[in-house]
C-alpha cells in the first residue's frame, strides 16, 4: 500500500517538522524541503508506470459498516496534480526558510503549510468521496491557519475567517452533493460510479446533486460570484500565496470539477453552467484587476481569471479543450507560482510592493530579473515557453465552438491581453527603468530563494521547448481520465502560421494597449467606486453583520449572564420536552413497585433529606456547599447498595473536586447581602418542584416497564470475549463505544481550554477587563 | 493558612493517592476504575497538595503545563486507533497482545486510549484548579 504509507509519513513529518525546524533554525527550509522533494521523487518513480497506461488503487479500511474507506487512486489525473504539488512545494518550502528567516513563528508556518501540502495530496489521490471531503476540509482549515498567520493582525483574521466561511460553506454544500450521489448510486467510490453515468444523469435528483457539487468547486477556485475572498487571503505570507493561493489549493475545485466530469459531466445543466461561470469569472476578475496597484493582489486577480479560464474549457469539454486545460494548468502552476515568489522578493529586497513604487531594480538583482523574465513570457504565451502551447490550443478549442465561439473568443483575448498588462506591470515593470528612493536598500536575494523559482521558471521553457517529452504522455492519461475515453494526443510548440497565431499577436497588442490605457486611467478610476449592491463582498458583509445580530439578541435572551437564567432555561426546556413526549404514550402513571425497604435506604435518603434542608436555609456559601456536597456523596452510596461501584467511585471524585472548585470560587465573591425575594422564591420552587415530580415519573415508569432491548445481554456476553474485561462499563467506554468516548474528551479539552481563556488569557496589547 | 502536619502529610498522600490512580487505571478492564475515575483521583492528589502546600509549589512539582496533559492525553487516545490500520483491521479496532506475564495479562489498544482519558481527565481538573486559584497571585 505505498500510497497511504506515502501519505502516513507526510502527516508524521508534518508533525515532527516544527521541532526539527527549531533545532536547526537557520536551515528549517533546507531541511523542509526534503519532504516534497522526497514526495516528488516518488510520485515520480510512479510515472513510467502511469504513462503505459496503469491505474493504482489501493484500500484501507475505515468504516466498512458505511462504506467509508481510504481508498487511494493513482491515475493520470492525480499523478499530474501530484506532481505540481509536490514541485511548487518543493520551491515554496525551500524559499519560505530563507523569506521568513526572522519570523520567530517559522515552525508553525512550516507545520501548517505541510499540513497543507498532504492534505492536498490527499484530497487528489482520494478515491472514495468520504475521504476525499475529508481532505478538502483540511485544506480549507490549513488554509485558514495560513492566511491568519499574523494573527495580530486584524485584516488578516478577517480574510482568513471569510476564506473560511466562503470555502467551509461550499463544502457543505458538495458534502450534501455527495451524500446525494452516494444515496443514489449506493456506493462512495468514486470509480464505481464511472460506470453509473447514466443512471446518475436521468435520475431526478441530477440537478440538485450537479449544482451541490458545482457550489463546493467555485467557492474552493474562487469562481464568479465567490470570488472575493482571493485577493483578500493576500494577507498571508508570500509562499503562502504562492503556494495555496496560486498553484495548488485554488485549483481543488477545478480538480474536482475534472473528476467528476466523468460521472455528471455530458450534460447541458453541467457543461453550460461551468462555461458560462467560468467565462464570467475569465473576464470580470481580468477587468477588475485593472484599477490594483499592489504586486500581489494584481497576480491574485490573474490568478482568479485563469481559475475562470480553466473552468471554462471544462465547461466546452472537447478534447481539444481538455487537452488546452492540462498544458494551461501546469503552466499556470509553474508562472504563477514563480512570479509570487519573485513578488515577495521583490517585496523582501524594496520595502514594497506597490507597482508605482518599483522600477530599476533588475540592476540589483539580475538573477531574480531573469527568473521574472521568464515566467513573465510564459504568462504572457510569448514563444517558446509552455505557457504559448496553453493559450494557443485554448484558441483552437474554443474557435471549434460553433455556436459561442465567436463571443468568447472575443471574451478569451481580452482576458488574455489583460493578463498581458499585468505581467508587464507585476513581472517586467519592477526591473527595467529608473531606480526610485526605496524604503530599504535592495540587494540579490539568497540562494535559497533564487533555487526554487528558478528552477519551476526553467522547467516551463523547457516544458515549452519539448512539450511532448515532458507532458505528452501525462496528457494522454489525463484526458483519458476526465474525458472516460482513451486519446492519444500530438502535443508540439509550433502549429505554423495560422488564424491562432494570429489571435496570440492579437492578445499581445491588445495587452500592450491596455497598459497604456492604464497608466491614462488610473488616476481617475482611484475616485469611482462599484456600488455595494453588485459587490459580492458586500453580500457577504451583510449576511455575515445579520448572523452576528441574530446571535446577540438570542445570547442576550437566553444566555444573559445570570447562572440561575441559564439552569432555568435548561431544565425548563428538558422539562416541557420530555412532558411532551412521555404525555403522547403513557396513558396511566405507574404504580409505585411493591417491596421492603430497608433500614439503610431509609438512612440515606434521611441524610440526603436532611441536606436538602440545610442547603436551603443556609445563609453562608460555604455551608451551602458544603451540604450539597454531602448530597452527593450519599446518591454515590446508593450507586453502591444497588450495585454501581463504577458509578459511585466516579460520583465520590467528582464530589470531592467540584467542592474543592465551590470552594475556590467562593472564596472570591462577596457575602450574601441581598436574598431572593418571596415571589422569585416561588418561582424556583415551582421551577425545581417540577424538575423533581418530573425526574420522579421517569424513574417510575423505568422501573415499571419492561426494558429490553436486548443489548444489556449482548453486552454482557461480548464483553470478554470481544473487549477482553470483564468489567462491563469500562469495556463499553473503551472499546465498544470508544468513539462516543473520544467526542466526550474532545469536548471536555475543549471546556477546559475555554475556561482557562475566560480566566486567563490576556493577549499583548489588549488590556485585560477589570473585574468588578 | 499553613499546616505543617498538613503539609508533610500531603507529600506522601499524594505518593499513595497517585499509585491508588495509576492502580485504578490498570484494573479499571476487569474491576471497577478506569482512565477517567482515575484522572479524576490523581486530580483530587494534586488538589491536596496544593491546598496544603499552595498553588506555587503544586504547579512546580507538576512540572508540565496541564494544557500540555490535555493535548498529550487526546493525542494518545486519538493514536491509539491508529494500530488497527497497520493490522489490515477498520479504524478503532481493539488490537490485543498477550504479554505472557501474568501481571500484566493481556495489553490492548483500549488500555492505551483508557490512559489518554487518564491524563486528560487529569490535565483538565488541574488546568481549572490552577487557573481559579492563580487569580489570588499579584
Amino acid at each position: 500500500m505505498p500510497l497511504f504509507y506515502l501519505l502516513l509519513t507526510g502527516f508524521i513529518v508534518s508533525a515532527v517538522l516544527p521541532f526539527l525546524s527549531r533545532r536547526v533554525k537557520g536551515y528549517s527550509g533546507w531541511v523542509a524541503v526534503l519532504l516534497p522533494l522526497a514526495l516528488l521523487f516518488r510520485f515520480l518513480a510512479f510515472y513510467p508506470r502511469i504513462a503505459a497506461g496503469e491505474i493504482i488503487r489501493e484500500s484501507v479500511l475505515w468504516v466498512p459498516s458505511l462504506g467509508i474507506n481510504l481508498t487511494f487512486v493513482l491515475d493520470g489525473l492525480s499523478l499530474a496534480f501530484a506532481l505540481i504539488i509536490t514541485l511548487v512545494g518543493a520551491a515554496v518550502f525551500l524559499y519560505a526558510g530563507a523569506y521568513m528567516r526572522h519570523d520567530k513563528e517559522m515552525p508553525r508556518f512550516f507545520f501548517s503549510i505541510s499540513l497543507f501540502m498532504n492534505s492536498m495530496l490527499g484530497l487528489v489521490l482520494s478515491d472514495n468521496m468520504a475521504a476525499m471531503f475529508v481532505f478538502w476540509e483540511l485544506t480549507g482549515i490549513s488554509s485558514f491557519l495560513l492566511i491568519g498567520f499574523s494573527h495580530h493582525d486584524l485584516q488578516s483574521r478577517k480574510s482568513a475567517l471569510q476564506a473560511l466561511l466562503v470555502t467551509g460553506g461550499g463544502g457543505l454544500a458538495l458534502l450534501a452533493g455527495l451524500i446525494l450521489l452516494s444515496g443514489l448510486s449506493g456506493t462512495m467510490e468514486l470509480s464505481e460510479l464511472y460506470p453509473q453515468h447514466d443512471r446518475v444523469v436521468s435520475s431526478p435528483l441530477y440537478p440538485a446533486i450537479a449544482l451541490l457539487v458545482m457550489i463546493g468547486a467555485f467557492t474552493k477556485s474562487a469562481q464568479f460570484p465567490f470570488h472575493f475572498w482571493l485577493p483578500n487571503a493576500m494577507a498571508a505570507p508570500t509562499p503562502v500565496s504562492a503556494y495555496l493561493h496560486s498553484a495548488t489549493m485554488v485549483k481543488a475545485g477545478i480538480y474536482l470539477l475534472s473528476r467528476m466530469n466523468h460521472v455528471l459531466g455530458g450534460t447541458a445543466l453541467w457543461q453550460d453552467s461551468l462555461l458560462v461561470v467560468g467565462a464570467l469569472t475569465m473576464v470580470g476578475t481580468a477587468i477588475l484587476a485593472f484599477s490594483q496597484t499592489d504586486l500581489k493582489k494584481l497576480l491574485a486577480y490573474s490568478t482568479l481569471s485563469v481559475l475562470g479560464t480553466l473552468c471554462m474549457m471544462i465547461g466546452i469539454g472537447s478534447e481539444l479543450a481538455i487537452k488546452a486545460f492540462f498544458v494551461y494548468l501546469v503552466a499556470h502552476s509553474l508562472y504563477k507560482g514563480t512570479l509570487f515568489l519573485v513578488a515577495g522578493t521583490i517585496d523582501h529586497a524594496a520595502g514594497t510592493r506597490e507597482v508605482g513604487m518599483l522600477g530599476g531594480l533588475g540592476r540589483m538583482m539580475p538573477f531574480t530579473m531573469a527568473t521574472a523574465l521568464l515566467a513573465s513570457l510564459s504568462m504572457m504565451g510569448v514563444i517558446p515557453l509552455v505557457g504559448f502551447i496553453g493559450k494557443e490550443t485554448l484558441y483552437a478549442s474554443i474557435l471549434e465552438l460553433e455556436d459561442w465561439g465567436r463571443y468568447l473568443v472575443v471574451a478569451a483575448v481580452a482576458a488574455n491581453g489583460l493578463l498581458v498588462m499585468i505581467t508587464l506591470l507585476a513581472g517586467i515593470r519592477p526591473f527595467i527603468g529608473k531606480l526610485p528612493q526605496f524604503p530599504s536598500t535592495p540587494h540579490e536575494a539568497p540562494i535559497a530563494m533564487l533555487a526554487g523559482p528558478a528552477c519551476l521558471a526553467v522547467f516551463g521553457l523547457l516544458a515549452g521547448l519539448f512539450p511532448d517529452y515532458f507532458l505528452g504522455s501525462l496528457l494522454d492519461r489525463f484526458a483519458s481520465v476526465v474525458l472516460a475515453d482513451t486519446l492519444t494526443f500530438r502535443i508540439k510548440l509550433w502549429h505554423g502560421f495560422n488564424e491562432v497565431l494570429l489571435l496570440s499577436f492579437v492578445t499581445f497588442f491588445c495587452g500592450m494597449l491596455f497598459s497604456v490605457l492604464r497608466r491614462k486611467m488610473l488616476p481617475h478610476l482611484k475616485e469611482r467606486h462599484i456600488m455595494p449592491f453588485l459587490k459580492p463582498s458586500a453580500w457577504y458583509d451583510a449576511a455575515l453583520e445579520a448572523l452576528m445580530r441574530l446571535a446577540r439578541i438570542q445570547t442576550r435572551i437566553l444566555q444573559n449572564g445570570s447562572l440561575r437564567n441559564y439552569v432555568t432555561v435548561i431544565v425548563t426546556t428538558a422539562v416541557a420536552l420530555g412532558a411532551a413526549a412521555l404525555a403522547g404514550t403513557v396513558s396511566a402513571l405507574p404504580a409505585f413497585p411493591a417491596g421492603d425497604v430497608t433500614f439503610y435506604e431509609v438512612a440515606i435518603v434521611s441524610i440526603i433529606l436532611f441536606s436538602i434542608l440545610l442547603l436551603i436555609t443556609s445563609s453562608s456559601r460555604l455551608k451551602a456547599v458544603i451540604a450539597l456536597g454531602v448530597m452527593g456523596f450519599s446518591i454515590g452510596i446508593i450507586f453502591i447498595l444497588y450495585g454501581a461501584p463504577d458509578l459511585a467511585l466516579t460520583s465520590f471524585a467528582i464530589e470531592t473536586l467540584s467542592v474543592i472548585l465551590f470552594v475556590l470560587v467562593l472564596y472570591r465573591l462577596p457575602r450574601f447581602s441581598t436574598y431572593s425575594t418571596t415571589a422569585s422564591r416561588f418561582r424556583d420552587v415551582l421551577i425545581a418542584g417540577s424538575v423533581g415530580v418530573f425526574m420522579s415519573v421517569m424513574v417510575l415508569l423505568t422501573a415499571s416497564g419492561e426494558l429490553d432491548s436486548g443489548l444489556k445481554r449482548y453486552f454482557a456476553e461480548a464483553s470478554l470475549p470481544e473487549g477482553k474485561g470483564r468489567n462491563i462499563v469500562n469495556v463499553i467506554l473503551v472499546d465498544f463505544r470508544a468513539i462516543d468516548t473520544l467526542g466526550e474528551i474532545t469536548v471536555l479539552a475543549v471546556a477546559a481550554i475555554g475556561v482557562f481563556s475566560m480566566l486567563k488569557l490576556v493577549i499583548k496589547g489588549y488590556p485585560k477587563e477589570e473585574r468588578s | 493558612m499553613y499546616s505543617i502536619i498538613l503539609a508533610t502529610a500531603s507529600k506522601y498522600l499524594l505518593l499513595l493517592l497517585q499509585m491508588f490512580s495509576v492502580f485504578l487505571l490498570f484494573r479499571g478492564h476487569n474491576e471497577p476504575g478506569g482512565g477517567f475515575v482515575g484522572g479524576l483521583v490523581a486530580a483530587a492528589a494534586y488538589a491536596l497538595y496544593f491546598i496544603a502546600n499552595g498553588i506555587g509549589k503544586a504547579e512546580k512539582l507538576l512540572a508540565v503545563d496541564p494544557l500540555h496533559l490535555i493535548s498529550a492525553g487526546l493525542l494518545l487516545a486519538v493514536s491509539s486507533t491508529l494500530p488497527a490500520f497497520a493490522a489490515g483491521r477498520s479504524f478503532m479496532t481493539a488490537i490485543w497482545f498477550d504479554t505472557g506475564i501474568s501481571l500484566f495479562g493481556k495489553v490492548g489498544t483500549p488500555l492505551v486510549f483508557d490512559t489518554g482519558v487518564y491524563f486528560l481527565v487529569l490535565g483538565i481538573a488541574l488546568k481549572i484548579i490552577f487557573s481559579l486559584a492563580e487569580e489570588d497571585r499579584p
